[in-house]
């Protein structure tokens, strides 16, 4: 047992799931703002794609990883509020939205990144984040590999699933977050602004997004490729529904993520005798059987995409 | 010269587009005093109300607090004022506890962190002051209906409210908890808070109000000590002409025996679960003969909305039977029941009955759209599809600018004639009716109420569901009344009394 | 979830509207026309290449309409689907499923006479894609699976197994590229326009609009399959077979995204290939959407993006924009589409701004 917890394969397993986590973690955790204050985020993957690029051109062009990371959040946010007035103010079909925008999110990253760097074959590459060395807490069973042998970005992400249960659990934004998601007209005869925690939450949204996409680009590659966050946007939606659209939740069902795509990775490579294809197929097929097992008991907020008209509820 | 009244509400006007739902309403409260605030269904009580809460900005017109013209721009600036309000439908946050909904939005319990400890020892201090009994820390979904109510007037209370706005409180009471309620009130008034009861139940107004103002389309008809009028008098100026209801003493009666024939109807131990397992219809038996309207009767939510939506086919049934017209149909698809002569009038006719973007001629052939005429060998016939509309729509007098017209864009009144046109035209044998008159005046009440005692003389059975009494009363020739899901008394109608009625509904065996 | 409530009932709700379509589309290319700009080339220079490219010649509108074929087919499946109140963003994996189960009856037909050989391959396309969207159906109708995402997951697995069956058990055995072995003549479409690539698919997209105008406006299934997007409940309370209803949804979407694939197998690339689509399944959400769900109207949408899409290769090596101008413009489209909603909105601020003033 013990030589399996530090047997260099499972090390490297473990390390990888966290890894792996990370990006779909991020984008849930936005996922989770926007959902419990009633708006649906189908963008998360366009948001994510729109990160991942804003945050590799900007490391690019600064030679400053964190300033990558500064431009992705706050492109993130942007993506959001344009989400918002949509989805909030002009209460449209948040479905409808959230695919146009991820749609458009293909279609701007492509078309900036080829007009900034041009059709040729040789790819730029940044210095990515690197693992920060912690010393003896990596050689910890388990615990090591999985929490003390990421990089920088990767224990802000760790972080803000703490700061997302804190926030969402004792603050009053997170109760008005919860009021406005469950009973919008309740929270604005209280004097709570719907719209405006509501635009919050969407930004917040969009800046978590954003930051599950620029890991993607200036932690786990270093590059930016064209629709690179491949379907991580709605596997995130997945991932929320497994995690009950708790922070904690969240981080345990990304990590069953992960895990199954370090795990498909390194059964590639060895002789399983399963087509790779089928591997690869994994995370989607786990997102489907996720879908299909668990959408009803998790509870969603009953004002989950509605939109709300202002002094227009409760009419005669 | 005595004091000015504590509320002064003046010339208060509020439009909507080209409709004016306040025309330069007056109100005025003293403190201490409870107020009736009367009106029909579209009067403007809720609007005039929305306005004392911040929630609309009216177009003109102004509002003194003890004297004071005071901006009312936001809910927050309201509740700085002490005015607080019990919706009919409660705002209240289910997942939520006590506590947490009397924070939300309340920055003095803490700007970024709200201190649920010291709030909920402030909640159980007012509890015990008022007589209220709440726990400060239960879910409010896991509350009655009566001890939601009361975390309501807590909410408003611990915001220190000096004038409390309750807009229908009682419709969701048995008459017994209304006494209840009736007490709080009465604490209240007493220690100095202007109460606004608005209500279109004339009993209560008699009963528990000072003064009374009436409105009618927006404009107040009437102010006064409610000792000085009776209820007859202010029913009159509600509705302005006086309109009678239909009373089935009135009506002609089905030439067929009841006696005679199979009910059309007959309901055996039927029980369905909820989406959670809870049990929401309890072993219900009921039989609904040819000629005769059957009354259900009980407060909102014990179970009536689902007994129905399982006889039409709506809800799946756990365990017993529903046989329509002889033939048993517990399982049967919803068409199978239709062609056994079913008609279903929904509570919520927006959700349930209508398609709403869609033409009247559309949504009167729904249910036929495969039958003769309206269709041969799947090809829509459009003409015979718009000769029903017309027909329809002369017969239940839809006033529309033609069958073309989308229904969303009709009045409720209208709206509710082209769910009866479609149910009734059919020549139904059995009509399950839910809160028919619900949102509607009295003059289109009076309508369906017609419509549903011709097709009791047209020899239909009717199921009517109903939480309001006096249309149970106007129209049954039999009631049984729910609570809990289960049916806990029955009366022909010679038997009933309003006592009885309320105490079953109450759940006490009577 | 909310989000299957009802996706159809919104866009009925648009005006037949083709003004506002057009508005749309106009405010798409002033805003690519933006982005040209800052490219530092001339907007006019950059699409009237375009423009030039995809219509101004006999075998430009030949390509168009070439690239027309699978946009409108998909398009149709979910205009189809989006009435009956179902997001099926599901067509890309569907039509690559229904190429190639076509090039498969391709390859294992050889040899039979094209009048047998074309309708199995298409039919089985057609089934091919219709299961896949079934899973679908299936995953929804059994186990509440919301199909936005289901979906775009079956697309994702879809590719994979494609990309299995070309590496594997389809592969041409005298090749050394993941496809199928060459289709014979009898299993290609039929070339319509001599010295062009313009093939029959083009006539089955004609077929296809007229039946579906028809099967919605004149049948009572289309009434049915109406009333069931626009409110579920409704219908079922009026005695329609709702979850059925929703089934076919999803099979005619899956059977014409199918057919979409029959039509690039047999009519363009003449055997089954790994990137049989450059995102058809997805563009064409946006065709039914720009549509109207309109059965004439997606065709025409339809043939509005095939152009883009066509000249947007030579506005590249024209003008120097890069390609995927196209893809923001489509994405564009939609979000114009639905910002109309704005525009009421924006009125009454204004006026409420006035009233406030004076």
């Amino acid at each position: 047992m013990l030589g399996l917890l530090t047997d260099p394969t499972f090390v490297g397993f473990l390390s990888a799931s966290m890894r792996l986590a990370i990006p779909i973690m991020l984008a849930a955790l936005g996922g989770l703002l926007a959902e419990r204050s009633g708006v649906l985020n189908i963008g998360l993957e366009g948001m994510m794609l729109v990160g991942a690029f804003v945050g590799f051109v900007a490391a690019y062009a600064t030679g400053h990883l964190m300033v990558g990371v500064a431009s992705a959040v706050l492109a993130g946010i942007a993506a959001g509020l344009i989400l918002g007035v949509y989805t909030i103010t002009l209460g449209a079909n948040q479905v409808v939205v959230g695919i146009a925008l991820n749609l458009l999110a293909i279609g701007i990253t492509s078309f900036f990144y080829r007009l900034i760097f041009g059709a040729g074959t040789e790819r730029p590459r940044i210095d990515a984040f690197v693992p920060l060395d912690l010393g003896s807490l990596a050689d910890i069973p388990f615990i090591g590999p999985l929490l003390f042998r990421q990089d920088a970005l990767a224990y802000v992400a760790l972080g803000l699933v703490l700061v997302t249960w804190f926030v969402m659990a004792k603050t009053r934004f997170g109760l008005d977050v919860r009021a406005v998601g469950e009973h919008p007209e309740a929270a604005e005869t209280l004097g709570v602004n719907v719209h405006g925690i509501r635009y919050f939450a969407i930004g917040l949204s969009g800046a978590l997004a954003a930051l599950g996409g620029a890991f993607l680009s200036l932690s786990a590659t270093g590059v930016f490729i064209d629709g690179m966050t491949a379907g991580r946007g709605y596997i995130a939606l997945a991932i929320l529904i497994l995690g009950r659209r708790h922070a904690v939740g969240v981080l345990l069902a990304s990590l069953l993520f992960g895990a199954a795509d370090a795990l498909q990775l390194r059964a590639q490579i060895l002789p399983t005798g399963v087509p790779f294809q089928f591997l690869l197929m994994l995370p989607y097929v786990l997102t489907i059987i996720v879908l299909a097992g668990f959408v009803g008991r998790g509870g969603a907020p009953a004002a989950l995409g509605v939109p709300f008209r202002r002094g227009r509820s409760n009419k005669e | 010269m005595s004091t000015p009244p504590f509320l002064d509400m003046r010339g208060i006007t509020v439009t909507f587009g080209s409709f004016v739902a306040n025309d330069g309403v007056d109100l005025a409260v003293d403190a201490g005093e409870i107020h009736a605030l009367l009106g029909e269904n579209g009067a403007g009580k809720s609007t005039l109300m929305r306005v004392l809460a911040g929630l609309l900005v009216p177009a003109a017109g102004e509002i003194r607090i003890a004297g004071e013209i005071e901006p009312l721009g936001s809910a927050h600036e309201a509740m700085r004022l002490g005015i607080g309000m019990v919706h009919q439908h409660f705002m209240l946050v289910p997942t939520l506890t006590v506590a947490e909904n009397v924070c939300l939005g309340l920055s003095s319990t803490g700007r970024f962190i709200p201190d649920l400890k010291t709030a909920a020892a402030k909640i159980r201090d007012l509890a015990t002051t008022y007589g209220l009994d709440i726990d400060p820390n239960a879910r409010i979904a896991d509350l009655s209906i009566a001890g939601q109510q009361r975390v309501e007037i807590l909410k408003a209370l611990y915001r220190g409210a000096r004038i409390l706005v309750l807009d229908e409180p009682t419709a969701v009471l048995t008459p017994q908890e209304a006494e209840g309620l009736f007490r709080i009130l009465r604490a209240l008034a007493a220690e100095g808070t202007a109460i606004i009861f608005i209500s279109h139940k004339l009993n209560e107004v008699m009963a528990l109000t000072g003064k009374v103002t009436v409105l009618r389309q927006g404009k107040v008809v009437a102010t006064a000590r409610t000792a000085e009028t009776d209820a007859r008098g202010l029913a009159r100026m509600m509705v302005g002409a006086e309109i009678a209801l239909p009373k089935i003493e009135d009506a002609p009666t089905s030439t067929a025996a009841p006696e005679a024939t199979a009910p059309i109807l007959s309901v055996t131990d039927l029980t369905c679960l909820d989406a959670r397992g809870l049990v929401r219809v309890d072993r219900v038996s009921l039989a609904v003969a040819a000629g005769e309207i059957v009354g259900v009767a009980g407060v909102d939510g014990n179970g009536q909305q689902e007994l129905a939506e399982a006889i039409v086919g709506l809800r799946k049934v756990g365990s017993g039977r529903v046989v329509l017209a002889g033939v048993e149909v517990t399982a049967a698809p919803i068409a199978r029941r239709i062609a056994l002569g079913l008609a279903h009038i929904p509570e919520d006719r927006h959700r349930t009955a209508l398609v709403e973007p869609m033409s009247i001629r559309d949504n009167v052939v729904l249910e036929r759209i495969g039958d003769a005429p309206f269709s041969r060998g799947g090809w829509i016939r459009r003409d015979a599809v718009a000769g029903l509309a017309e027909k329809v729509m002369a017969a239940f007098d839809v006033r529309a600018s033609g069958p073309g017209q989308s229904v969303g864009t009709l009045s409720g009144g209208n709206q509710q004639k082209v769910v009866l046109g479609r149910a009734l035209s059919r020549d139904p044998s059995l009509v399950v009716a839910v809160q028919p008159a619900r949102g509607l005046d009295v003059g289109a009440t009076a309508f369906v109420h017609c419509q549903l005692l011709a097709r009791r003389a047209a020899g239909a059975g009717v199921l009517l569901v109903s939480t309001e009494l006096d249309e149970i009363l106007a129209l049954s020739d039999r009631v049984v009344v729910m609570f809990k899901g289960a049916v806990v008394g029955e009366m022909t109608r010679a038997a009933i009394s309003v006592e009885r009625l309320g105490l079953m509904m109450a759940g006490r065996a009577a | 979830m909310t989000v299957t409530d009802h996706p159809g009932a919104m866009r009925l709700r648009l005006p037949p509207g083709l003004v506002g379509s057009l508005a749309a589309v106009a405010a798409a290319f002033l805003v690519g026309a933006l982005l040209i700009a800052a490219v530092g080339v001339s907007p006019l220079t950059a699409y009237g290449a375009l423009f030039e490219a995809a219509l101004g010649s006999r075998n430009g509108i030949a390509e168009t309409l070439v690239r027309t074929v699978p946009l409108a087919l998909c398009g149709l499946g979910i205009a189809l689907a989006f009435r009956a109140g179902v997001f099926n963003v599901g067509a890309e994996g569907q039509l690559f499923l229904g190429g190639t189960a076509a090039g498969a009856i391709g390859v294992l037909g050889a040899g039979w006479p094209a009048y047998v050989l074309l309708p199995a391959m298409a039919l089985s396309a057609a089934l091919a894609g219709g299961l896949w969207s079934g899973l679908a159906a299936w995953l929804k109708l059994r186990f509440r699976a919301d199909e936005l995402i289901t979906t775009i997951m079956l697309n994702y697995v879809a590719i994979h197994l494609v990309s299995f069956l070309l590496h594997g058990p389809l592969k041409d055995p005298n090749g050394a590229l993941a496809q199928t072995a060459r289709l014979t003549g009898d299993g290609r479409l039929p070339v319509l326009l001599a010295g062009t690539r313009l093939h029959a698919g083009i006539l089955i997209v004609l077929v296809a609009a007229i039946l579906a105008h028809l099967f919605l406006w004149r049948r009572t299934n289309g009434f049915r399959l109406r009333v069931v997007g626009l409110n579920p409940r409704a219908a079922e309370n009026a005695g329609i077979d709702v979850r059925r209803t929703i089934l076919f949804g999803f099979l005619i979407c899956g059977a014409l995204a199918g057919l979409a694939g029959f039509s690039e197998v047999a009519g363009v690339q003449r055997r089954m290939i790994e990137n049989l689509s450059p995102g058809f399944g997805y563009t064409a959400i946006i065709v039914a959407l720009l549509g109207a769900t309109n059965p004439f109207g997606v065709v025409a949408s339809a043939f509005l993006f095939a152009a883009l899409q066509i000249g947007a290769s030579t506005m590249e090596s024209a003008a120097g924009v890069p390609s995927t101008l196209t893809t923001v413009i489509q994405g564009l489209v939609v979000l114009f589409l639905i910002g109309r909603a704005a525009l009421p909105l924006l009125r009454d601020w204004v006026a409420d701004r006035f009233r406030r003033r004076g």
